[in-house]
């Protein structure tokens, strides 16, 4: 990848593959720790969509993108898009993991004045890139970036993390379509097909499959991974073509709603939700064994 | 007025000539590389295929896709790029809406929106092509600056003084076509200043867009009948030009709006809120669109259909001043 960069001075020194994905998945455990923290101290938060987005966004912020916390607007950044505005729970907890701002800053989600809420918000928080909430508005804000890029002849790419939810929305597909016409290469859609949207499944609410050959169709060179396997992840991310090349990359990540908390997985109820401090404890050593099985 | 015209789309290209707009994007374009252009299938119809032919690397037309047309606009604005993004008035403020307001109003960014066949230029297309809402939607996203020029020549120093106007602007304008409302263009384009086109004590006329030549033609043709009738042209209507306002309703007590839009929302609401608040005693009257969808015809018909014209000003000027002031 060109550039400096900065973020993989965080994991730089992890030149073994297995402490790396041991180190990431710790800092997985701990921001899925912060969201259910945040869900509980606001009184309400996006669980299950936050909880299936963390991995993805973990190995993007911590090794993956070319980015500089203490220079936010670092022109040679690598851009991270969340169309899903409603995962800023998540994104959140990772962008004050990586050092955009401090840790502690970050209880006052959700409260009045608070530089945090539901959705993302760039005009209060270091690291956001554009605000964002409303779905199917992210991708095509990901191509005009991507576009920009190319203009400038820089080497920075777009990386726009969509929910599989969001693309029932028709302005996804303009998207679609117009990255692969402008042969975008730096544009990178990651979709956290998580398979349920808040009034229940996908598939039963307004179906996506085949999604592969449909974004296939599109012209997209379209990669699936599991989206918690952390290994899988890494070898997805380090084979990306490099940013000059012509054909976008769409990459599914299969993912759970609720991912990590039992009586979270794959339940439409906890879309939105708020738990109190004895399911939070639940949830959280069920976080921890998970991490010392790995 | 001219009369109806006809035209295929062969011959739009020779009508766009006309128009200044293309040429000022053109212009503009040679001294700021960070402008780009975008359209959603509508080049040829918009005037923005000059720029399209001159800088081919940054001209973007993204389909039938309006969508898509702002939110990749809004992208290119967060990559350091000045958009002028132009498709039809109806489009712009309706069917990507909520990409204005969210991607472009809310974040903040400079992108400069041209919105053409506004209001009823679009004639026999009919009301899914009329844009008779856009002012009223567009004028209440914070953030959000509305310019209607009267003519091409404002029209060009909009669009350059839009370049320099920090944050996202709407404009619209009509077929491209309008007659000069300006007799020169020695005057001072200041974005919220409205311009003074004929002074009057006895009535005034707060226009915009093509209902600006009508009210200067109306008030030359009241001076005949002894009446003296002040011209203002409010170009931008937000921020609306209150001291222009407060200053009409002193000196001539009697208030008409004129504009091609519902009178529900556009200019003619924003003169009413600004004579509210300053609880300025005068008698006003909105020209416009009533609350309906519009009859399908040339515009030169539906301007009289819909009392833009100067014969019917002039009837509704008389008829205003035959109430009792105050």
């Amino acid at each position: 990848m060109g550039g400096i960069s900065l973020a993989q001075t965080t994991t730089k020194h992890l030149t073994d593959r297995k402490e790396l994905e041991k180190f990431l998945k710790r800092k997985v455990a701990d921001a899925q720790k912060k969201v259910l923290e945040l869900a509980r101290i606001a009184m309400g938060g996006h669980l299950g969509g936050g909880l299936s987005m963390i991995d993805v966004t973990v190995a993007l912020y911590h090794h993956v993108m070319n980015i500089d916390p203490a220079n936010p607007a670092w022109p040679h950044r690598d851009r991270f898009i969340l169309s899903k505005g409603h995962g800023a729970i998540a994104l959140d907890a990772i962008l004050a993991q990586v050092g955009y701002f401090p840790e502690d800053k970050l209880e006052t989600f959700n409260k009045l004045d608070s530089p945090f809420g539901m959705h993302t918000n760039a005009h209060s928080t270091p690291g956001i890139e554009h605000s964002t909430g409303s779905l199917g508005h992210g991708l095509s804000v990901a191509v005009g970036m991507a576009l920009g890029a190319r203009l400038d002849r820089a080497d920075w790419r777009v990386f726009c993390l969509l929910g599989d939810g969001e693309l029932q929305e028709g302005s996804v597909w303009e998207a679609f379509m117009s990255g692969s016409h402008y042969k975008l290469g730096n544009l990178i859609a990651v979709i956290d097909r998580n398979g349920f949207s808040l009034d229940g499944r996908t598939e039963e609410v307004m179906a996506l499959e085949p999604l592969a050959e449909k974004l296939r169709a599109f012209q997209w060179n379209v990669l699936e991974v599991g989206g918690h396997d952390m290994a899988q992840l890494l070898n997805i991310f380090n084979e990306l073509p490099p940013p000059s090349s012509e054909t976008p990359t769409a990459i599914i990540a299969n993912t759970e709603k609720g991912h990590g908390v039992s009586f979270m997985v794959n339940n439409a109820k906890w879309h939105y939700g708020a738990i109190d401090s004895d399911l939070e404890a639940q949830a959280i050593k069920e976080i921890d064994a998970s991490v010392a099985e790995a | 007025m001219a009369e109806g015209f006809t035209y295929n789309i062969e011959t739009i290209d020779m009508l766009t000539q006309a128009e200044v707009y293309g040429k000022m994007l053109v212009e503009m374009g040679h001294r700021n590389k960070n402008i780009v252009v975008l359209t959603a299938d509508l080049m040829r119809s918009n005037k923005t295929g000059e720029f399209f032919r001159a800088f081919p690397e940054r001209s973007f037309n993204v389909g039938i896709a309006e969508q898509n047309l702002f939110g990749v606009a809004a992208g290119l604005a967060r990559a350091g790029k000045i958009p002028f993004v132009s498709t039809f008035a109806a489009f712009a403020s309706m069917r990507a809406c909520e990409q204005v307001r969210t991607d472009i109003a809310y974040n903040y960014l400079p992108v400069k929106i041209v919105a053409t066949h506004s209001g009823l230029s679009m004639g026999t297309g009919g009301p899914t092509h009329f844009a008779t809402e856009d002012i009223a939607i567009m004028r209440s996203f914070a953030n959000m600056t509305v310019i209607v020029p009267a003519d091409a020549i404002e029209t060009a120093r909009a669009v350059s003084a839009s370049l320099e106007w920090p944050g996202p602007v709407y404009m619209r304008i009509g077929r491209g076509l309008e007659p000069a409302a300006y007799e020169n263009d020695r005057y001072d384009f200041q974005v919220g200043k409205s311009v003074l086109m004929r002074d009057g004590s006895d009535v005034t006329v707060i226009s915009c867009g093509m209902a600006v030549l009508a009210a200067i033609e109306t008030s030359r043709s009241l001076e005949q009948e002894g009446l003296s009738v002040r011209v203002v042209n409010m170009h931008t209507i937000k921020p609306i030009d209150r001291d222009a306002i407060v200053k009409a309703a002193r000196e001539t007590r009697y208030i008409i709006t004129a504009e091609e839009h519902n009178i529900i929302g556009g200019l003619g609401s924003a003169v009413a809120e600004v004579l509210a608040e300053e609880g300025l005693p005068v008698k006003l009257k909105r020209l416009g669109i009533p609350d309906e969808y519009s009859e399908i015809g040339y515009p030169e018909f539906l301007y009289n259909r819909y009392n833009l014209d100067p014969p019917s000003m002039s009837a509704a000027i008389n008829r205003l001043r035959e109430q009792k002031a105050f």
